[in-house]
Formats: structure tokens, C-alpha cells, sequence
């Protein structure tokens, strides 16, 4: 056990503030998120930027584009980045989903074709899991493949994809055999957001803005050579996908919360400074945010040692959500009148983390997983 | 950076966890207990395998987790840093056994042999002992004398972080005991764990102890590299952890039903540990005041 970084990761620590610093735009700090990811072309720009610099992908194999460094480098990017308020990288769902999806059962065809390319921020990606009737329950996916010749033919609809508005491709669980048996007639497709039968409607949200959108598929004709895995499997290549938005997402979520707890201290020194009762939240919200940062590290620790994130990596995203809720409700109640004011920082972001909860998975849907999976509790369905 | 135990630390922790199990397992007779101070000593736990405080926290949340009887918390834990060379070699050879005072209560008074006082001298452990929630750990009021001035100092990062450490250890019990009767229990023809309203609290026991544990090895680790942070890490810990151990005590309670209730399971007797962890030393809101005041600077009147 030693918390200290070695001697390359404080080299590669102190190299990225440098960068950071001559190179992120001071107007661009400390940004809300939201639409903003999607708002002008900074966002691909700066995307771009991280990549030349060799920022982008750090864990993917060298192969492919990527640094091929330690999942550390990964952790200590998302410290600087926070640190510094950047925003992040565009491909939030190529970066963490797609393209380590396409690594473990891609065809080399299609990592030639994407992985460089959802690197720099050519490529943007968006996700087709949920639909109206299939939310939490993914394998009740109705969206339909019917393969024909060379193409797949998919009709169907799909809510709350981000980036769907501006992306390039989606990966897509569809249901290619609606005779057999649950989890065993899925396909997953990349499919191309520019074929004609596409269409995106943003979906506005309860902060008044469209960060998710509604895609309709219209006969859509997907090449068979875009399936990823084989056909009926795509369950399992959709646990995949899953499973990487699960275990690198808690360094990401905790970086952005850093944030936001630094924020919070800053405006409690100035408001509510004298309230003890505000001071020990204030204080709460800092430990929490110790103790998923020190979570992160414990599952990192394994996933060095052993390949798979630790069991503990499944708490983080429960807990952050609920942190997030509580902390931006705090925010917006330290200052008064003006944290109701429209425009406020707090009161968008206390809005936006109800959907905390929702997202990645519900916290009903973890707490299910913590049950079964890691406290091995018999199953409730 | 590298936040997991060294093979030699895992060695460890399976070695002590074996060893209380053998010696203090769920079934024993919970009246008659011996704190087994001299093999405790062979063992080299009381200072003579020179373990460093990310070892020393494995002992204490490990002797949480087997609820020891002896005063191992307060003479590791809290008398050690004070104490010269030679009195360190008596205790690492099980002879004297040691307590110190906070705040004008001494725990295990009656059965230490010497105590640090308030002020940092040394006296011999006399005075009027008093029951605690946890008959385990009696508090005692120290009968002054001028005492003899020790060279040490109070290391209260320390002493919060073993009692962190023996909470995170009553409270991965108390989720232990949780999930084995949910898998057994039945009601309406299933085991009780199907349930959500069941199993969901269990999960929620798991998210506080994960979280209790990763406060727990951090401040052992700043406690032991005697880093910046130690102070506001301990103090950070021995909130969360005993508060999270209360949490888990009572979730468990709940999840047990009427046989939670009873004298006859154990379980209460880790949350009467919890509840001496919680309430000993400093409060946790007291605690959070102080992670205040670090990171607030002391509070201005409005």
C-alpha cells in the first residue's frame, strides 16, 4: 500500500498540469456540463487536442491507438482534469463503451474503421439500450433486426441517447429472434446515425434542456458486416459494454464531484460560514467524497492485481448519486435567494442529478446487483 | 500509487482473523471470557513484530470483527506513543497492560495495570470503575496522583483511527450475520433475501462498509507515513465508520426480526461495541466540526 505516485506517475502528473495549463483556455474552466458538451465545436476541438497530446484512451492497447499505460494514469488524468476544471472529452460513450466493446469482439475490419477515429473525436458515438418498454429491463428489447441478405433491416425506437443528435454511430441491442428465449435473440449492431431511415428528436429534460435524444428506425439497412459478436449473442456483448461503463465510470463520476465539493467549500467560506449546522454538511459531503475517492483507488488496486474491478467499484456509482443530489441541494440552499435565481449554478445542477439515480442504472437495479452478485443474496426474479 | 495490501499484509490479516476465530468464536461463552494476554504478546501484537499502523489497523479491525475482550484498543491503540523504550519492551512482552484518559475517563480501568493521564504522566490504575452500554469495556474514573512525566504525546489520529478501524470490523460482521440469516430465513415460502425491502438494506449495509473501509486504510495510511493529512483523515474515519457501525448493527437488527432482539444472538453485543466506538473520544458531529474548521477555517459568527 503506498498512496504516493511513483516516480512515472509523477512525471506523467506533472507533464499533463503543464499541458493542461498552456493549454486550456482560461473562459473554458469550470464548466457546467449539460448541453454545453454539445454547444459549439470547442468540445471536438479539445477532444482532438487531448488526443494529439496522447491523453485520449490511455488504457486501450497501444495497438489500437491507445497509450497502453496502467489504469492509474487513467485515475491521475481524471485528478489533473478535475483539478484544473477541463471539460472532458467529447466521446464520452466511444471512449468508455463503444470502443472497448469493438476491442473485445470486434472484427479487425471494424477496429480498423472506428478506434482511431473514436479517439480523436472524428467519430462521435451514441448508445441504443433503452427503449420506451425496455428501461431497466434490456433484454426486452423490441427493436427489431430481420436479416436479409447482406443487411439487417431494423425498425424500431430508442430513448435516452445521448450525443444521438450529434453522433456518427450507435451501438444498438436489437431483437433478431423474437422466438427464442429471453436473452437468446439479441443482436448488437453499429449502426451508421447518417443511414436514411435514421431519426433523432431531442428529449427536453427537467432542466429545460436536450442532453438525451429519441432515435427512430425506420427500415434501416444495416451491412451484417457491422454486427458486433455473433448473431443471437448480442446479451453478452452487451454485458461488456455494461461492464465498462460500470468500472471506469467511478473515477470520471468522482472527479466531477471534486469539483463540485470544491465549489461548495468555496461558497460556504462566504455564505453560511457562521451556521453549524451548514459547516457539518459541508464537512459530511467532504468525507464522502474521501471515502469514494479512496473507493475508486481499492478497486483500481485489483484491477492492477487481477484483471477485474473489485466488488467495491459496484458501491461507487450508488453512493455518487445519491452524494450528487445531496450536495448540489445543499449548494443551492447555502445561498439563499440567489441559489434559486434562474441561471444559478446550483439549482440547474440539483435539477440534472435527479436524473443521478436514473441513469447507468437505477439505484433499485445496482442495489439488485450488490445483492445478488457481490453479497450473494438469492435472486429476486 | 498502489491502494491494496501487500501479499505479506494479507498474510497477515487471514493469520489474525484464524487465530480469533479459533479463540473467539460466535458460540463461546460470552460471561467467561480471557483475553489471552500472553499469547496476544507471542504473537507479536503488542509491539514486538514492530508492525507498522496499516498492520496495527488489520489488528484492530479484526478484533472488531471477533469482538475481543481484552484491552488491546487503549494500550496499542492509544498508550504506546507515550511511553519510553523500556516500558515499550514490557508491554510488547505482555506484561504491563496500559489504558490512558480522555477526558477524565479511563477504559478497562479496573483491568489495566498503569494508565497515561490527561496530562501525559504516568499512574498506576486506581480509582472507581463503572459499567458502559458494552459490558466489555467498562469506563473508569482515574484516582490522581502526581504521576511520573512520560516522554511521549498523545497521538489522537491514531487512537481515532483504531477505533475506526474495530468499527469497520463490527460492521462487516454485522452484514455477515445480515446476509447469512436472509439466506436461510424463509417467510411465505421463499428465504427472505428475495425480498427487496430486505435485501436492499443489506446492500446498503455493503455501500457504507466499502465506503468505511476506504477511510479507514487511507487515515492508517497517513497515520502510519505520519502525513499532513492525518488529523482530518482519523477525524473523517471515526466519524464515518462508527456511524456507518451503528447503521449496520440496527439494519441487521431489522433484518434478523424478533430473534434480532434477543439476548441469545450475538448481535447485540456488536452493536453495544458500536454504540462504545460511537460515543467514546469524539462525537461525530464533533468530529465533523473539526473537518469543518480545516477546511472552512474556524467559524465567524454571522
Amino acid at each position: 500500500m503506498d498512496l504516493r505516485d511513483t516516480p512515472d506517475e509523477a512525471e506523467f502528473r506533472a507533464e499533463l498540469r503543464a499541458w493542461l495549463e498552456a493549454n486550456l483556455p482560461e473562459e473554458r474552466r469550470g464548466w457546467r456540463g449539460g448541453e454545453q458538451r454539445f454547444g459549439d465545436d470547442f468540445g471536438r476541438e479539445w477532444s482532438r487536442k487531448l488526443y494529439e497530446a496522447g491523453y485520449a484512451g490511455l488504457t486501450w492497447p497501444k495497438e489500437y491507438g491507445g497509450a497502453g499505460s496502467p489504469y492509474s494514469y487513467q485515475a491521475i488524468f481524471y485528478e489533473e482534469m478535475a483539478l484544473a476544471q477541463a471539460p472532458g472529452h467529447v466521446g464520452v460513450i466511444g471512449l468508455g463503451m463503444a470502443g472497448p466493446t469493438i476491442i473485445a469482439h470486434g472484427t479487425e475490419a471494424q477496429k480498423e474503421a472506428h478506434l482511431a477515429k473514436i479517439l480523436s473525436a472524428e467519430e462521435i458515438w451514441c448508445q441504443g439500450f433503452s427503449e420506451p418498454d425496455a428501461g431497466s429491463d434490456l433484454a426486452a428489447a423490441r427493436t427489431r433486426a430481420e436479416r436479409k441478405g447482406k443487411v439487417y433491416v431494423v425498425n424500431g425506437q430508442k430513448v435516452w441517447s445521448s450525443f444521438a443528435h450529434i453522433a456518427d454511430f450507435c451501438i444498438l441491442v436489437t431483437l433478431s429472434d423474437p422466438s427464442a428465449p429471453r436473452y437468446k435473440g439479441l443482436t448488437y449492431l453499429i449502426v451508421d446515425m447518417h443511414a436514411p431511415g435514421v431519426e433523432v428528436r431531442p428529449l427536453r429534460q427537467i432542466t429545460g434542456e436536450a442532453e438525451f435524444n429519441e432515435i427512430f428506425f425506420t427500415d434501416v439497412e444495416v451491412p451484417v458486416s457491422n454486427r458486433l459478436g455473433e448473431e443471437n449473442d448480442g446479451w453478452n456483448v452487451a454485458m461488456t459494454t455494461l461492464l465498462h461503463e460500470r468500472g471506469t465510470l467511478g473515477f470520471a463520476l468522482t472527479a466531477a464531484l471534486d469539483v463540485s465539493v470544491g465549489r461548495l467549500v468555496a461558497n460556504a467560506r462566504e455564505h453560511g460560514n457562521g451556521d453549524a449546522g451548514m459547516r457539518e454538511r459541508v464537512a459530511a459531503e467532504w468525507i464522502e467524497l474521501q471515502a469514494l475517492r479512496y473507493t475508486n483507488y481499492r478497486s483500481l488496486g485489483t484491477l492492477q492485481r487481477t484483471g477485474v474491478p473489485g466488488p467495491e467499484g459496484s458501491a461507487i456509482k450508488l453512493r455518487w448519486s445519491e452524494q450528487n443530489q445531496r450536495l448540489t441541494k445543499l449548494g443551492r440552499e447555502l445561498l439563499g435567494a440567489e441559489g434559486i435565481l434562474d441561471d444559478g449554478w446550483w439549482h440547474y445542477q440539483q435539477l440534472r442529478s435527479r436524473g443521478n439515480t436514473i441513469e447507468a442504472g437505477t439505484s433499485e437495479v445496482l442495489r439488485n446487483i450488490v445483492a445478488e452478485r457481490v453479497l450473494g443474496l438469492p435472486r429476486s426474479r | 500509487m498502489d491502494f491494496a495490501f501487500t501479499d505479506e499484509q494479507r498474510q497477515l490479516q487471514r493469520e489474525v482473523r484464524g487465530w480469533l476465530a479459533a479463540n473467539y468464536p460466535l458460540d463461546r461463552d460470552w460471561e467467561n471470557e480471557d483475553d489471552r494476554w500472553h499469547e496476544l504478546a507471542e504473537l507479536g501484537w503488542l509491539g514486538g513484530a514492530d508492525l507498522s499502523f496499516v498492520e496495527e489497523a488489520i489488528l484492530f479491525e479484526e478484533t472488531g470483527y471477533a469482538l475481543y475482550p481484552g484491552p488491546f484498543l487503549v494500550t496499542v491503540g492509544f498508550a504506546l506513543p507515550f511511553l519510553r523504550d523500556d516500558e515499550r519492551e514490557s508491554v510488547a512482552a505482555g506484561e504491563v497492560k496500559w489504558s490512558a484518559e480522555d477526558r477524565g475517563l479511563v477504559p478497562w480501568l479496573g483491568s489495566v495495570d498503569m494508565v497515561v493521564d490527561s496530562d501525559g504522566n504516568a499512574q498506576e490504575a486506581r480509582g472507581e470503575e463503572l459499567p458502559t452500554v458494552d459490558p466489555t469495556r467498562p469506563l473508569g474514573r482515574l484516582e490522581r496522583t502526581n504521576g511520573t512525566p512520560l516522554p511521549g504525546s498523545r497521538d489522537v489520529a491514531r487512537a481515532r483511527t483504531a477505533m475506526a478501524a474495530e468499527a469497520l470490523g463490527v460492521a462487516q460482521r454485522a452484514l455477515e450475520l445480515g446476509i447469512a440469516h436472509a439466506t436461510t430465513r424463509e417467510q411465505f415460502g421463499k428465504p427472505i433475501g428475495v425480498y427487496q425491502a430486505v435485501s436492499h438494506a443489506l446492500a446498503d449495509t455493503y455501500a457504507d462498509v466499502e465506503l468505511t473501509r476506504s477511510l479507514v486504510y487511507w487515515a492508517a495510511w497517513c497515520v502510519a507515513e505520519e502525513g499532513e493529512q492525518a488529523p482530518v483523515a482519523a477525524a473523517a474515519a471515526k466519524a464515518f465508520a462508527t456511524e456507518a457501525a451503528v447503521k449496520a448493527c440496527e439494519r441487521s437488527i431489522q433484518v434478523h426480526g424478533g430473534i434480532g432482539f434477543t439476548w441469545e444472538l450475538p448481535l447485540h453485543r456488536y452493536y453495544k461495541r458500536a454504540l462504545w466506538l460511537e460515543g467514546f473520544g469524539s462525537r461525530p458531529a464533533k468530529l465533523r466540526a473539526e473537518v469543518a474548521d480545516a477546511l472552512l477555517g474556524v467559524a465567524v459568527t454571522a
